[in-house]
């Protein structure tokens, strides 16, 4: 195991030119090609801002809630988009693993990486807006710390569930209920201070609520108050990591037979 | 000279899975309380068992075998793509594997970037491909559509510029899997060309073919597969012949077990079927009336040797031979034979009554021989059509298409009928004799 992740190293070019491939191919064809990437979490900020500030209004204590919004909608979009992607990456790529020797463990790389550019790039909307509402903090240099620790923990799921779907095609179906699930248990429509100790506990447990609060406090309330719980959790992601390459490690040699 | 591709016995055995074939679902395995015990396979399938081979460095050397015999699943195991269940697999040098041409193309982006993406997914650095990028592009011939997404390409486009990524990789090992099967006979020309310069620059080429011709043209050394095991290897010629022999014993089979369950299907009660009406050659069905007065018990094929058979070589001495049985004294008899191809055409027809012998009489148990000299057919399948009838065409018995035979050939000429021909050339014309068989 420790050898192939050597060989990750050497696998660079490959996955950089991969996601250049996949950023170039995804909207191909489309009149609004790479605008795509802007307006898509514009929409979705349109659409929870009607909900939580006109439909539902003054359900949570923040303000501006629109901004508040978008600082978490863009991460976990990141998250969950690449969590879909790479559980049936392993099989729209079968062409890949069966008929050349391609090192697997690049496809749900790419997956993760081709995501984070388009957060990448819906960060230069976030920031306007940040600076249109005199939100710019001096703790958005531990931003940098933030997507790492997002990263690392991405690509550990990301490599979980793309090894498991090859053997169970189910998968794929639960997995859009389970971020369903996962989305509402973390911080991103309602802040993380609002809700009661008791259910806190709880949600303490997910390590998406201590990145998106993360988010929030480097960008949104310029505090640091969370820094113990991102400690943990980026000893927390570098674990997901290495677990999550050994169950894709252990299962490697039968992915060319079995997708 | 060094050794480019050390296999050890090789085994490799794929697992199956049958139950999951069903319930390939994590429910499934969850109520069972067991994930790992779900993974279990049920059935066991040994693609390659025991396989022992060396290939020296520079040599060109050929998997022969029918389907299904391991042959891809060897050259898997030697690019890398799946690992041997037990055994080893030492290869030296770089290696290209042609087994799917253009696999890792990408459709809704240009053949240039393609070839960029492809040329590293194949272990190419950027500065290398673009070195070799003019060259790529021209071997494909497809400098004017570099700039067009791969998905509008014609298949044969795309195989151009699968096969000329992989070709330009500059392995020191090439393997080959039947590629050349596919793509026009230009490109095919092309590609062994290619394959041919490979082979003068000293490299080593591991290639997986059905074409036999191509075996003898190329290999240095050739084994057979079947079943998973080496049955012969060595020489190219050896190895093609031990390989034919086995494939004419297995039509002989196939075709012997045919006419067996052909004529115990017709061999029912007499005057069962009427005489079928004319039809287009096409739909020549299978069929026996007649009356039975006189009754052709048996047909068969006799080789030199004067043994039945259903498999000759063009070429070949041939000879009809039918057992005729009659229950009473019959003056007025008349025999015919008629060779028809697959497609329903008569390759030749004829009868006593037609070549003017005149029938006397005829009673109890006989035999007629129909001898030819040389079977002058093409390469193919053929039915035999026997009968015995009155010149007045009573039939007595008529067996249409119930006797099937096989003619094979090394040389692939086409039509039906070979006669026995000779090239000659004048002096200016310098032309190379084929090679004796």
């Amino acid at each position: 195991m420790l050898k192939n992740l050597r060989n990750l190293f050497h696998y660079r070019v490959l996955i950089q030119s991969l996601v250049v491939r996949e950023l170039k191919a995804r909207y191909r064809g489309s009149v609004l090609g790479f605008f795509w990437s802007f307006i898509n979490p514009l929409l979705q900020l349109l659409i929870y801002t009607f909900v939580f500030a006109y439909v539902l209004p003054g359900r949570f204590q923040v303000e501006p809630y629109p901004l508040f919004l978008f600082t978490g909608i863009l991460p976990w979009t990141w998250f969950s988009s690449s969590i879909l992607e790479a559980s049936n990456v392993l099989i729209t790529s079968g062409n890949l693993i069966k008929k050349i020797m391609f090192p697997a463990e690049v496809l749900p790389f790419v997956v993760v990486f081709s995501n984070m550019v388009h957060f990448f790039l819906g960060l230069p909307i976030l920031f306007a807006f940040l600076v249109y509402y005199g939100k710019l903090h001096w703790t958005l240099v531990f931003l940098p710390g933030v997507v790492l620790l997002q990263l690392v923990f991405s690509l550990g799921v990301c490599l979980f569930f793309s090894a498991l779907s090859v053997h169970f095609r189910d998968v794929q179906n639960i997995l859009a209920n389970l971020l369903m699930l996962w989305f509402f248990s973390s911080p991103v429509i309602y802040p993380y201070l609002d809700i009661s100790p008791s259910i806190q506990r709880w949600l303490n447990y997910n390590p998406m609520t201590h990145i998106l609060v993360g988010y929030h406090q480097t960008l949104f309330t310029g505090s640091l108050g969370h820094w113990p719980w991102l400690l943990a959790m980026s000893v927390g992601s570098v674990v997901t990591f290495l677990v999550g390459y050994a169950f894709f490690d252990r299962l490697r040699d039968t992915y060319a037979e079995e997708v | 000279m060094g050794i480019a591709v050390r296999v050890s016995d090789l085994t490799k055995v794929y697992q199956r899975y049958a139950h999951r074939k069903q319930f390939r679902t994590l429910k499934s395995a969850l109520l069972k309380g067991n994930l790992i015990g779900e993974l279990r396979p049920d059935e066991i399938f040994s693609a390659l068992s025991g396989v022992t081979f060396n290939v020296w460095e520079g040599s060109t050397f050929a998997v022969i075998g029918r389907n299904g015999s391991g042959k891809s699943s060897l050259l898997k195991v030697l690019a890398g793509i799946t690992k041997p269940t037990s055994g080893e697999v030492e290869v030296n040098g770089r290696v290209s594997a042609l087994i799917e041409l253009g696999a890792g193309f990408h459709p809704e982006i240009s053949g240039r970037e393609n070839v960029f993406i492809n040329g590293i997914m194949l272990g190419l650095s950027k500065r290398e491909i673009t070195e070799r990028f003019d060259e790529i592009v021209e071997f494909a011939e497809l400098e004017e559509f570099i700039d067009a997404p791969v998905k509008n390409y014609s298949s044969g486009m795309y195989m151009r510029l699968g096969f000329a990524v992989a070709i330009h990789v500059n392995p020191d090992v090439l393997l080959i899997d039947e590629v050349l099967a596919v793509g026009d006979q230009e490109f095919v020309h092309k590609c062994l060309d290619k394959i041919s310069e490979f082979r003068r620059r000293g490299k080593t080429i591991l290639l997986v073919t059905h074409s036999l011709g191509l075996v003898e043209k190329l290999a240095d050394e050739a084994i057979w597969l079947d079943g998973g095991k080496i049955q012969v290897r060595g020489d190219p010629k050896k190895v093609v012949d031990a390989y034919l022999a086995q494939v004419t014993s297995r039509e002989e089979e196939a075709l012997a077990a045919a006419e067996e369950q052909a004529v115990a299907a017709f061999s029912g009660s007499p005057e069962a079927e009427p005489a079928p009406d004319e039809e287009s050659p096409s739909q020549r069905e299978k069929g026996r009336w007649g009356s039975r007065e006189v009754e052709i018990t048996e047909a068969a094929l006799l080789g030199s040797d004067g043994e039945p058979r259903h498999v000759f070589d063009t070429g070949e001495p041939v000879t009809v031979r039918l057992r005729i049985k009659s229950s009473g004294t019959i003056k007025d008899f008349v025999f015919g034979i008629g060779i028809f191809n697959a497609d329903g055409v008569c390759c030749y027809g004829t009868n006593t009554d037609i070549e003017e012998f005149v029938p006397l009489s005829l009673s109890g148990d006989g035999e007629v021989r129909f001898a030819l000299d040389r079977l002058d057919l093409v390469e193919g399948t053929y039915f035999l059509d026997v009968a015995a009838h009155q010149r007045d065409g009573y039939p007595f018995d008529y067996h249409r298409s119930l006797h099937a035979f096989r003619v094979n050939s090394r040389v692939k000429d086409l039509g039906i009928y070979r006669p026995a021909h000779r090239w000659e050339f004048s002096s200016n014309i310098s032309i190379k004799p084929p090679s004796e068989q």
